[in-house]
């Protein structure tokens, strides 16, 4: 509507709080794992020593180096194919960040779409969209998940989408909540009385101030995404083989586990173990930092 | 007569107003309490040398804004303060004895039985989900050993002391189902149920209608009357100070600044902040168009200024006050002052 | 009271409804709900006649008229691979994953509830940092490791326990374990902060001006109060876990709905898979409403309200 009403109203945004990054409190460890799994990723195809798809059949079941019947060719160790377990787990980190990720910011942005959307303009829309989010909601992220699995079938973009449905609802919660706070401030009454149209209000006065929990949000939502992702695979609707994913060598190698092929199993595992645990405490930090509000979460 | 009184006082000096050669029930000797944050680099001094005394019967007044230290002051006393709270220095008399120094489960003993203590928001009090009757009879249970029979027919009558009526129907009933009023009077009555000596009431008034807080009040002074308590009267309300209160102590920042009878004080007030905050209340018969407020915020308990705390905003400054706290000076006829303005008149 | 039941059961069966719907509509979405509600190797015949059960040359809302007339009595098809109706696998299923999912309940509380109380009552001590701990290792671990690894050491290496299957007590520990881990951090927590939000209470407050002992503050005064929402929460927390155990049912071998699930997946039977999932959407909101209700019973304040 009237430019000239935005011109007037700048949006007074809350800074982002002048984060006193205390060095000491820092959670330098698990940011560093994330660090290198994000390099781990992008850097794969040099990292690897072998083909994590194809195995030679004459080394299946080596142990790792450090047992009897192991050797430095395969470090960590094949899988009942005569894959190298390393080469598959460095590519499994890509299939978990790239999905992580995407999923998230994927969630993410719907989600706070939806919840600025719902949480501001209130009435049926809302109604509808809370009933919605209820609904979804009601069903555990994981039964609905597989459920969509089951139905569109294994692929890495339709496990990113199919995450992205499940999740977005969280986002649109928190935010609307958020939203619905701020609705009542100073500023953006001040700017609807100078006449802003809600979109503009939605888009420069709201989400900026947003962006702090979305942020933390994401943060606290990449374990889960991961986890899920992993269960996904685990039971065989995630990505699709012969392509590593953590979850999916866990599956392959639990039939190991009785005879004693502990490897096959147990490294996938703490890798998913040690990139949640991080992003779950580097979140927890962020979210300490950034937003107060958010500690109840 | 001065043109600082509030026109509803009278000016007679009450039958207590001077004072007493008797032991005090309790007396607080430079008290302080500070609260420490977790990494210890803030310290709020809540409760800074406080120096006070009431006798058996009496009735002492505490005033002050919010952020005064009233509130720690009579959890101090109690000693129930947060985690984060650690009492400095001082102490603590109550009829001859140092409460700071028993061990906690004597200090249990203390409490409830011979101090007790009323807290503002009744609703936020009660437990709710349990009866009345359990509630009023929790003490008598804990501190006397009574059986719940007897426990629970004193809590009738403590009820009925408390005048509420219809108390055997509401012993069964839960906080919820009573009003405002009520839940406080049967705050009070969880108060008396053991006999104290020493009742503190924390602004018991505050959450009431001012309808219900005049017939409180009196119900307060009856049952002071009717048990001999000593009562510790908290509030922010000079109104029920002048109706209630023999003796008076003001608190600006922690400490107190003046202390006395208080019709004494109502007529000629030594401290700046106690005569502005006299000034303060509308009167009826006032020609001013504005309400006088006092300039200025309370102080960052954390960050005192160097001199007297009340200096940014007193409008009787002068140097001496920015550079040194004033001592408390006594004024005779038991009025003390925290004020430079005082030095003159009498020792410390 | 009566206004509160009978709100909170309309709030439910909007939610069902909308929960047929979003079931409904993914179905459809992919364009060829055939693909999934045709057996795999079936003839033409056999496709003609499922196209005609559930109307899919028909209009969409007759057809979810068709999916909810069939629900309604019961009807989810049948198992391509079992050759049984849905139902009555789900139902022959369900006691399985009651059983792990109460024993795993059981032992989430009785691990987590004295651990919150005691994180909140030691604030900022040695149990509060290992609560804490707790906390973060509950939610970072996934339940199907924390069975790989339970099997790893107590069936591989130690041999004392029976890796899967179900029929002894025995059979019973691992799963329940794993399945309860998660749950047990999410109740710690919950009763941390509830126990902390209680302790600084006025009336906890008050208990203690009165002169009580701490012991009797706490046990009465605190803790009642302090669980109410973290019983709550483990009502529908119960639902919950009979869901999601489908991994740790899987890693285990447990019969329950999990693995029927597991097992819809692995098959491609779908009516198997949506009817699990239609079940399970159904239990949860069904078992909240009776959640919310029952709270309103108990609850004094609420029961006497309107």
């Amino acid at each position: 509507m009237s430019t000239r009403a935005d011109a007037i109203v700048a949006p007074p945004r809350i800074r982002w709080r002048s984060v006193s990054l205390r060095l000491d409190d820092f959670p330098v460890i698990p940011t560093l794992i994330l660090v290198v799994i994000g390099l781990v990723a992008i850097f794969a195809d040099v990292l690897a020593p072998h083909n994590p798809e194809v195995g030679s059949l004459a080394a299946r079941f080596r142990p790792p180096f450090w047992q009897t019947g192991g050797s430095t060719q395969y470090l960590l160790g094949t899988d009942q194919l005569g894959r190298d377990v390393l080469s598959r787990l460095i590519f499994g980190a890509r299939v978990s960040v790239v999905v992580g990720f995407t999923a998230v910011i994927f969630a993410g942005v719907v989600g706070t779409a939806l919840g600025i959307v719902s949480g501001y303009l209130g009435g049926w829309v809302d109604q509808v969209i809370m009933r919605l989010t209820d609904t979804w909601l009601a069903l555990p992220a994981l039964t609905f998940a597989i459920f969509l699995a089951a139905i569109v079938g294994p692929s890495m973009w339709n496990i990113v989408i199919i995450l992205g449905l499940t999740y977005w609802t969280r986002y649109a919660r928190v935010i609307r909540g958020e939203v619905l706070s701020l609705k009542e401030r100073e500023f953006v009454r001040l700017a609807i009385v100078a006449g802003c149209s809600k979109w503009t209000i939605m888009r420069r006065h709201i989400l900026p101030n947003i962006i702090n929990s979305a942020i933390v949000l994401g943060t606290l939502m990449l374990g889960v995404v991961i986890i899920t992702e992993a269960t996904l695979s685990f039971l065989g609707v995630g990505v699709p083989p012969p392509q590593p994913a953590w979850g999916l060598m866990l599956s392959d190698g639990k039939q190991g586990l009785m005879v004693g092929r502990w490897w096959l199993t147990m490294f996938p595992g703490c890798c998913i173990m040690l990139m949640v645990l991080s992003a779950n405490l580097l979140g927890d930090w962020l979210r300490v930092k950034l937003d107060p509000q958010l500690r109840q979460l | 007569m001065s043109s600082l009184t509030p026109s509803f006082v009278n000016y007679e000096p009450t039958r207590r107003g001077l004072p007493v050669t008797t032991a005090p029930l309790l007396e607080l000797q430079n008290l302080s309490t500070h609260y420490v944050s977790a990494q210890g680099t803030r310290v709020v001094r809540a409760v800074d040398q406080v120096s006070l005394r009431i006798n058996a019967g009496e009735t002492l007044g505490i005033v002050g804004e919010s952020g005064s230290g009233k509130s720690t002051l009579a959890l101090t006393i109690l000693r129930i303060l947060p985690p984060a709270a650690r009492i400095v220095s001082g102490k603590m008399l109550f009829e001859g004895e140092d409460l700071l120094e028993k061990s906690e489960s004597e200090m249990r003993h203390v409490r409830g039985k011979r101090i007790a203590m009323i807290l503002q928001d009744p609703m936020a009090s009660l437990n709710p989900l349990f009866t009345i009757g359990d509630q009023v009879a929790e003490p008598i249970r804990v501190h006397e050993g009574a059986t719940r029979a007897t426990a629970w027919s004193r809590a009738k009558d403590l009820l009925k002391s408390v005048r509420i009526p219809a108390p055997e129907t509401r012993v069964t009933q839960y906080p919820h189902e009573m009003s405002g009023g009520m839940r406080q009077r049967i705050v009070g009555a969880i108060g008396i149920s053991c006999e104290p000596r020493l009742l503190i009431a924390d602004e018991p008034t505050t959450s009431l209608d001012l309808t219900i807080q005049a017939q409180y009040l009196n119900l307060l002074r009856e049952l002071q009357r009717e048990h001999h308590l000593a009562l510790i009267f908290i509030t922010h309300n000079l109104g029920i100070v002048a109706k209630m209160c023999d003796q008076l102590a003001v608190m600006y920042a922690g400490r107190v600044v003046e202390t006395g009878p208080v019709s004494q004080i109502f007529n000629a007030p030594t401290h700046p902040y106690t005569e502005a905050l006299l000034n303060s209340i509308p009167r009826m018969t006032d020609n001013t168009q504005r309400l006088t407020a006092i300039d200025g915020q309370p102080p960052d308990l954390a960050a005192l200024p160097a001199g007297c705390a009340f200096a940014p905003r007193c409008p009787r400054v002068f140097d001496r006050c920015r550079e040194a706290a004033p001592p408390e000076f006594s004024e005779g006829r038991g009025r003390t002052a925290r004020c430079w303005l005082a030095a003159g008149s009498g020792a410390e | 009271m009566k206004q509160y039941i009978g709100r909170r059961i309309g709030y439910s069966l909007l939610s069902l409804f909308l929960l047929s719907l979003t079931i409904f509509f993914f179905v459809r979405v992919t364009g060829d709900p055939a693909a999934l509600l045709v057996e795999p190797g079936a003839s033409e015949a056999d496709v003609a006649a499922i196209h005609h059960q559930f109307g899919l040359d028909r209009p969409l809302w007759v057809q979810y008229g068709i999916f909810m007339s069939s629900l309604f009595q019961g009807d989810l098809g049948q198992s391509f691979y079992y050759r049984t109706p849905v139902m009555e696998l789900y139902l022959s299923r369900l006691p399985n994953s009651l059983i792990l999912a109460v024993v795993a309940m059981g032992l989430s509380l009785l691990i987590g509830i004295p651990s919150g109380i005691l994180a909140a009552v030691r604030v900022g001590g040695f149990w509060d940092s290992a609560g804490k701990v707790f906390a973060l290792l509950g939610l970072s671990l996934p339940s199907f490791w924390v069975g790989l690894v339970l099997i790893l050491v107590f069936s591989v290496f130690l041999g004392w326990l029976p890796s899967s299957g179900a029929g002894t007590p025995l059979h019973l520990i691992m799963p329940a374990f794993a399945l309860g881990w998660y749950f047990a951090a999410a109740h710690m927590r919950l009763t941390r902060s509830s126990m902390l939000e209680v302790l600084g209470s006025e009336y906890v407050k008050l208990a203690r001006i009165k002169g009580l002992p701490q012991s009797l503050v706490i046990a009465k005064h605190a803790f009642k109060n302090a669980l109410i929402p973290v019983l709550t929460l483990a009502g529908i927390n119960l639902v919950i876990m009979v869901n999601v155990a489908v991994v740790v049912e899987t890693v285990f071998a447990w019969p329950g709905i999990g693995r029927l699930l597991y097992e819809g997946i692995a098959f491609r039977d779908f009516p198997v898979v949506q009817g699990v999932v239609v079940l399970g959407g159904a239990m949860i909101v069904i078992v909240n409403m009776v959640v919310d209700i029952l709270y309103a019973v108990i609850d004094p304040r609420i029961r006497l309200e309107r």
